[in-house]
């Protein structure tokens, strides 16, 4: 895996940018409600995310943080 | 693994009040990185507006100041004058900045204020719930409009840059969207190009950025962004519109 992201889940309103723009399709909407009442988006952990931070670009609230680099 | 990308600096804690897929979180996140990566953290002033945008003090962690409905420019213009070392930039909606408020920005651009105003474009009064706005393009469908916008009873719609470009004191206009990951990007370049504008004393800056309202489109958040592309760009031409020598 060369990129991950964490997902402030409380934050997501689940608009779905970070759906639509992923170019590795690694980010779907759950079935998990927030305390907002907001279906939220979760990570794919096994889809290969590179960190290319698109996703954060996208996200309006702020609720994504982006790692890449090695395998440390 | 190295972090890249997380929340700046300038930006607090609090969750936003905007609705899923609103186009002022994106243009408070981008001033926020603006002003932290132009280091203006202990200089830049915000002014905020009344509508969607009214509680931006709420989420930028430098110095904010309310203003009047409309008054944005005539505040930020007081308080650059007497703070002329600082930063200022009001951040206004298009009902604050083009209807009600169509004077204090007129006047403040001809005058040549040495202000940034980051104009939220989103062609309705957002937070009244989605009335026709002098920038809702024709045709649109609003709750004052609902047969859709007809000019030879509601008019055109405003094109704030075109207008401001006629009035000499204005140094630096440009039109960007944030309705897709590369136009965010041009976006943030059109914020720090009118800071920089200001901090060269060279004139009246401002940046009018389209942004989506899916609630009172009426739309999911992909279909607003798309709509931006489709019909939105075409009545307000992307691209900087006018731009003096820094």
């Amino acid at each position: 895996m060369k990129g991950y992201i964490e997902i402030d889940q409380e934050r997501c309103k689940g608009c779905s940018f970070c759906i639509e723009y992923c170019p590795k399709n690694a980010i779907a909407l759950s079935n998990k409600l927030n305390l907002k009442g907001y279906f939220v988006v979760d990570f794919q952990a096994d889809k290969d995310c590179n960190g290319c931070a698109v996703c954060a670009l996208m996200c309006p609230e702020v609720a994504i943080e982006v790692y890449r680099g090695g395998s440390n | 693994m190295k972090k890249v990308y997380s929340r700046p600096r300038s930006l607090k804690e609090t969750h936003f009040h905007y609705c899923p897929g609103c186009g002022h979180a994106i243009v408070n996140r981008l001033l926020a990185e603006v002003v932290d990566e132009m280091d203006l953290r202990d200089t830049a002033i915000c002014v905020a507006p009344a509508g969607c945008g009214m509680l931006v003090y709420n989420y930028f962690d430098i110095d904010t100041l309310e203003s009047a409905h409309g008054r944005g420019a005539a505040v930020a213009t007081g308080i650059k004058r007497v703070r002329p070392e600082n930063l200022v930039f009001s951040y206004q909606g298009d009902g604050d900045l083009a209807a009600i408020g169509t004077a204090e920005s007129f006047h403040a651009a001809n005058r040549g204020e040495l202000i940034t105003v980051i104009f939220v474009n989103n062609g309705v009064y957002g937070m009244t719930g989605g009335q026709m706005a002098p920038t809702t393009v024709i045709d649109q469908v609003t709750t004052t409009t609902p047969g859709g916008r007809a000019s030879d009873q509601a008019g055109h719609p405003v094109r704030m840059c075109e207008v401001l470009a006629v009035l000499d004191g204005t140094s630096y206009l440009e039109r960007v969207a944030v309705n897709k990951p590369a136009a965010i990007v041009a976006a943030k370049k059109a914020i720090i190009k009118a800071f920089q504008h200001q901090l060269n004393r060279t004139g009246f800056s401002m940046v009018e950025v389209l942004s989506p309202c899916p609630t009172n489109w009426k739309m999911g958040p992909i279909e607003a962004c798309k709509w931006i592309d489709d019909v939105m760009t075409k009545h307000f031409p992307l691209g900087v519109v006018k731009e003096v020598k820094c």
